[in-house]
């Protein structure tokens, strides 16, 4: 038998030539330092690439089943998620899968950013990267609408709405987006086609050719704080460096197989126990209640539109995205010799912790959107009954105003309500009544945050309300006053 | 398996006829890759020519003066395999008789102008509310506060035989409104 396969074996080797090409390719050497505990830092590319896997597997099983089609896709996810032999799990691991393809993309780029491995001659390795890293991204986005539920109609007509900023083409490039006049089934198969056919074609084309890279340029060795990088001699230095190398086939590979089995289990864990994501209703857009929220890998972005001036908001839509690409893209072209060692780098080291903190706090944001009114905070949320078990009847009457008002919708008492505008428990020593009747007349200055309710309630309710908001104050404290400095007492 | 590489013949001029013909193969070239790609890039990006579709809302006398209701109805713009997607709700205020005793009526799309959420409409303070980002309109659309550029889109409409009709409405943007005047 084993004479018989080892026949075989030749017999197709004489004619695709495996051993002079494929078995070189892996095992190619790799710098001895890489094999040793620095090995770990290598661990995060390979594992992407084991999610890529999963995600395949995963998408052509639900490919099987999910109906790309506006007026059933719903149904058949609901059918996945309850009655298809393991659907649930299939739908929770390609989500979970993918969350961990990008997770690990990330820790590879800033791996490969800290260890400065992007320096000649891997500049063109990187710059790949980074169009991998859109393809993934590409990937999200695309997968999050074939989830055909409120949040993909209405992260549909978000997108469309942003489309629409752009200068003269605006209209042109929402219905090249949405393929139709409304959001529907052309938009659905459109985002169908990216997400199956035209993004996976670009990421596996672009896949080949940075592994190709990574084999042709050869594994970066750990950095040395004593050994910058000249293009000039850096050749030379690295093929003497492999002169001591190890197969990358074999104990090398160790590592990386290790950790993305140990990935993968966990993701599998994670998708075990928390299941599949959505669909959360059906796409019914005369449903209302809807609130859209990005995936988390736009949370961040979703945020910084949310939390930036009106004036700026088109320029961080349509800009400032390919602004960052244009940044992460040209990283090489900054700087491709020197140092590598982050010691020997503290900007990078710096810009590493800056950007994550930035991205982290925002995603914060993302996830809490503090921005957002509570659409039913004005009968769901009571006010607080110790805010009102010593009120006058006026000042009861004014509570009735503020809540009927839906003032609540954007303003919490003790916590409890939106949180658009300001918490309102102690305002009474903030504002004195006369600022609180301009205030909830003219509201914001300009047409800011706060709607002007001059015309939305009778003189009678805008009083009771004025009462109502000039005792809500911390018992004991007197009410706000204002310093008036009248120029005439001046000397 | 040792392949020796071919090197090109030496300079030498080329005879007239080669040249013709690599001009030729260039042109059909082109000529082959516009007429498959001038088709496909219509395919995907020209837009179908649609006609109006008027829907009927109900009849004038069903909506109070003065009140802000909402209407559901099925988008004609819809293809047959849009399921629930192509349900489509506005806003109908009737405001009283205008010009010749013919009833006046402002009907909004729900999509706030700032991006495109659903606004909800709160009789109790005469005000339309996004969840999104907290955009604010008044009973009349006007922009009353938060992020949005400016207020609700408004529909084209019409009364037929005492029906209040209105122009299907498209996904509206800020440069793809729904109306010629705002």
């Amino acid at each position: 038998m084993n004479h018989l396969l080892r026949e075989l074996g030749n017999w197709i080797d004489v004619r695709v030539g495996y051993s002079e090409t494929l078995l070189p390719m892996l095992r190619h050497p790799i710098p001895r330092a890489a094999d040793g505990p620095m090995g770990w830092w290598y661990v995060f590319g390979s594992a992407s690439l084991t999610f890529l896997l999963i995600q395949i597997l995963t998408g052509i099983g639900l490919s099987l089943v999910y109906v790309p089609a506006a007026n059933e896709a719903y149904e058949s996810l609901v059918y996945l998620d309850y009655e298809h032999p393991f659907g649930w799990f299939l739908r929770a691991l390609h989500y979970y899968a993918g969350s961990g393809m990008v997770v690990m993309l990330l820790a590879h780029m800033t791996q490969v950013f800290l260890h400065g491995a992007y320096k000649y001659p891997r500049e063109l390795t990187w710059m790949v990267g980074v169009v991998l890293l859109l393809c993934t991204l590409g990937m999200f986005f695309s997968g999050q609408i074939l989830r055909w539920d409120p949040d993909a109609y209405w992260g549909l007509a978000v997108a469309g709405s942003m489309a629409g900023r752009v200068p003269v083409i605006g209209p042109w490039v929402v219905h090249a987006l949405l393929g139709s006049e409304i959001i529907g089934a052309a938009a659905l198969s459109r985002f169908f086609a990216l997400h199956v056919f035209v993004i996976p074609g670009a990421l596996l084309t672009f896949l080949v050719l940075h592994l190709w890279l990574v084999l042709r340029c050869g594994i970066s060795a750990p950095p040395a704080a004593d050994r910058p990088v000249d293009p000039a001699t850096y050749e030379a230095e690295y093929h003497e460096e492999l002169r001591q190398g190890v197969p990358f086939l074999g104990d090398a590979m160790l590592r990386d197989l290790f950790f993305s089995a140990a990935a993968v289990i966990v993701v599998v864990a994670i998708a075990a126990v928390v299941g599949p994501k959505g669909p959360t209703g059906p796409p019914d857009p005369t449903l209302g209640g809807a609130n859209p929220r990005p995936e988390w890998p736009f949370l961040w972005l979703f945020a910084l539109l949310a939390l930036s001036p009106p004036a700026a908001e088109t320029f961080i839509m349509l800009v400032f995205p390919v602004v960052v690409i244009g940044i992460l893209f040209l990283v090489p072209v900054v700087s491709n010799r020197g140092h590598r060692a982050p010691s020997r780098r503290p900007v990078a080291v710096l810009a590493v912790i800056v950007i994550y903190t930035t991205l982290g706090a925002l995603t914060y944001l993302g996830v809490t959107a503090p921005w957002s009114p509570e659409m039913r905070a004005w009968t769901s949320a009571a006010i607080p009954t110790d805010v009102v078990e010593r009120s006058s009847p006026l000042e009861l009457q004014g509570s009735l105003v503020f809540q009927y008002k839906n003032c609540r919708n954007c303003h919490a008492l003790e916590g409890v309500g939106g949180r658009r505008g300001p918490d309102l428990t102690t305002v009474g020593t903030r504002l004195t009544r006369d600022q609180l009747i301009d205030q909830v007349s003219n509201g914001t200055p300009g047409g800011g945050n706060m709607p002007a309710y001059g015309k939305q309630m009778s003189p009678a309710e805008m009083t009771v309300l004025a009462d109502f908001l000039v005792s809500l104050r911390p018992s004991g404290q007197p009410p706000a006053k204002v310093w008036s400095s009248s120029p005439t007492t001046r000397p | 398996m040792d392949h020796e590489i071919i090197q090109p013949p030496t300079e030498q001029p080329h005879p007239p006829r080669r040249v013709f013909f690599r001009w030729l193969t260039s042109a059909a070239g082109a000529v082959a890759a516009a007429l498959v790609s001038v088709p496909f890039v219509g395919y995907l990006f020209q837009q179908r020519k649609q006609s109006v579709h008027w829907v009927a809302l109900g009849k004038v006398a069903e909506f109070p003066f003065g009140e802000t209701r909402t209407v559901a109805f099925d988008n004609p713009l819809r293809q047959p395999w849009d399921g629930v997607t192509a349900h489509t709700g506005v806003f109908v205020r009737r405001e009283g008789p205008g010009e010749g005793a013919v009833d006046r009526f402002l009907v909004f799309a729900v999509n706030c102008a700032h991006l495109g959420c659903p606004v909800s409409w709160f009789p109790q303070s005469g005000l339309f509310m996004c969840p999104c980002h907290g955009g604010v309109y008044y009973a009349n659309g006007q922009r009353a506060s938060g992020p949005p550029p400016r207020g609700l889109f408004h529909c084209e409409w019409r009364v037929v035989d005492g029906n209040l009709e209105v122009q299907a409405p498209h996904y509206p943007t800020l440069h793809d409104t729904l109306d010629q005047t705002t």
